[in-house]
């Protein structure tokens, strides 16, 4: 049923949907206006390090539409190459948290109804714990003389050190490791409301434990397994601090080369641009993500 | 015996996954020696040597007031959105403010870190505000993606309590605002309690939109951290994050205390 627009809202109902309407018009949906206009412009060396988009001048306004800075971005293959990293960087931890999550949020789903929270609080809780010091810890734990291969050649297994700081898989280890809560927690919310008498009923009827898990417990927890995998995919392909930490130079990820643009290059226009096409890249895997959330609203509601 | 079945050998190991770490952390900060992965003894000497740090203990002040008024801010505007979003009929001003709100929930950190900078330097340019970046422009930033958290925290909640002692007050004669603050934010309470210290401990750990957002006044503890742990590793860091993760654990604690309360009271009124 289509309602007709209200106008005429009572005074306290315009005050509540209008400070933080203004609040996120200004500081969130304001900000990209900016960097998609920015994108446009040529940079050069000045405070700010850009130049304007229109200009007044003799009764004409110009609009100066800079695409060099997309056509910079298309022809460096530097850049091709960041995106690249990081889409398939993403990929692969979201299948590695995928795999380790699926299991754990299952057994979480299954426990006793009076310790799942108690388990679900111990999956977040070093989430909230600074996650810059849990990369740091792996520093730590993975570099040459690190706990890892300190135990592997003591135990004799290897003789040198095994070099797996500032590598790719250093990388990997940390982004499973830091993003691991964010998987567990939408499969544990699906997992838990799924209707137990279901499986009950497939293994009734003959079907084996694996079979029934393929045909009945994944297709129903479907919209669990793309929000977590949203959720880790969507912040991983902008992620900065774990490949600057961990990786090494040839761990070359995107939201790394945004930040040297910006702050190293001061080259505001291509590093607009390169967020412009971030987020053109990232709009499929956001519009799933929304779905899956309006639907869990309206179930709940 | 209890078999043990393949999802709960995995829950163990998940476990074991994401705790060893910190473990080994807190294990290493009484380490004597210089060489962090080396064992030197036990001592505490990190710790003294991090309380004589002046740029950490002041990165931790800055930080931690940051921290306070971006979550107060983010309760704020995480309510009113929340509540627009369970209460309010459906529209286009509902439709759009609810994607708004939980779109920093996915957004990539640099793309909102950047886009702030560049509205900040727009608007000094503009308006002349901010005339320079500090702690206020991190408050705003902060307090914009805490939101996000607050509202979806606060909205769950919202959801699941009893409209019709709501409706009984208004019945009552109670305006809407007295019956808000009087009726629904009593009830909500433990949610407003959790995202608040959910937003605190965001904040606290926030690298990538304060570094964007911050000018040289404000360097808040996650930057020195940063830039520390880049020269490389050490033993003082170490203290330190020994100390990060006893206090985040006792909010975390904290907030699960009040989550649970709220639980039970629930479950008795209904039952």
């Amino acid at each position: 049923m289509k309602k007709p627009l209200k106008f005429r809202l009572p005074k306290g109902q315009c005050w509540t949907i209008g400070v933080p309407y203004f609040w996120l018009l200004l500081f969130f949906a304001l900000p990209f206006a900016i960097v998609l206009k920015i994108s446009f412009s040529t940079p050069i060396i000045a405070i700010p390090p850009y130049e304007p988009l229109f200009q007044y001048a003799e009764e004409s306004l110009n609009i100066m539409l800079n695409l060099g800075n997309y056509l910079l971005i298309l022809d460096d293959s530097l850049y091709y190459n960041a995106y690249l990293g990081s889409l398939k960087m993403a990929t692969i931890s979201t299948l590695g948290c995928l795999l380790i999550g699926y299991p754990m949020a299952y057994a979480i789903a299954r426990a006793p109804k009076s310790s799942q929270t108690l388990l679900v609080l111990l999956v977040m809780l070093p989430s909230w714990t600074s996650f810059l010091i849990r990369v740091y810890a792996w520093m730590g734990i993975l570099s040459n003389n690190g706990v890892i291969n300190n135990v592997l050649m003591w135990t004799g297994l290897i003789s040198e050190p095994l070099q797996i700081l500032n590598t790719n898989t250093a990388v990997y280890i940390g982004i499973i490791y830091t993003y691991l809560p964010f998987m567990i927690l939408p499969l544990y919310a699906t997992l838990s409301q799924l209707d137990m008498s279901l499986i009950e009923a497939a293994s009734d009827l003959g079907s084996r434990s694996l079979n029934t898990f393929w045909k009945v417990t994944l297709p129903l927890s479907k919209g669990g397994v793309i929000a977590g995998s949203m959720l880790v995919f969507i912040p991983v392909v902008g992620e900065f601090v774990i490949p600057e930490l961990l990786g090494g130079p040839d761990s070359l990820m995107i939201g790394k080369v945004l930040w040297q643009e910006f702050f190293n290059n001061r080259d505001w226009p291509v590093a607009s641009a390169l967020a412009i096409v971030m987020l053109g890249l990232l709009i499929i895997p956001i519009t799933l993500f929304h779905r899956y959330q309006a639907r869990e609203m309206e179930k709940t509601a | 015996m209890k078999k043990l079945s393949f999802s709960t050998i995995m829950l163990w190991a998940g476990m074991f996954f994401l705790y060893a770490p910190m473990f080994i952390l807190v294990f290493y900060s009484f380490n004597e020696s210089k060489l962090v992965t080396v064992w030197g003894g036990f001592s505490v000497k990190w710790y003294g040597e991090l309380f004589r740090d002046q740029q950490i203990l002041d990165a931790v002040g800055t930080s931690l007031q940051v921290a306070f008024y971006a979550s107060t801010m983010a309760v704020i505007l995480g309510t009113m959105a929340a509540f627009v979003m369970t209460r309010f009929a459906r529209g286009w001003g509902k439709l759009t403010l609810s994607n708004m709100i939980t779109a920093p929930l996915v957004m990539p950190e640099v793309i909102t870190g950047l886009s702030l900078l560049l509205l900040f330097v727009h608007m000094a340019d503009f308006l002349g505000w901010p005339a320079e970046r500090g702690m206020l422009t991190v408050w705003i930033a902060h307090s914009t993606f805490c939101a996000a958290y607050v509202a979806v925290v606060v909205s769950s909640r919202l959801r699941e309590i009893d409209r019709s002692v709501e409706e009984a007050a208004q019945d009552l004669g109670a305006t809407p605002l007295k019956t808000f603050f009087q009726i629904t934010v009593p009830m909500i309470s433990p949610a407003i309690v959790a995202g608040w210290l959910l937003s605190f401990s965001l904040s606290l750990d926030d690298l990538v939109i304060a570094s964007f957002a911050s000018g040289p006044g404000a360097t808040t503890l996650p930057m020195v951290v940063f830039s520390s742990v880049r020269m490389g590793v050490s033993p003082k860091i170490n203290a330190l994050a020994t100390l990060i993760i006893l206090m985040v654990s006792l909010i975390a604690f904290i907030s699960w205390y009040f989550a649970r309360r709220a639980d039970a009271k629930q479950r008795s009124s209904s039952a």
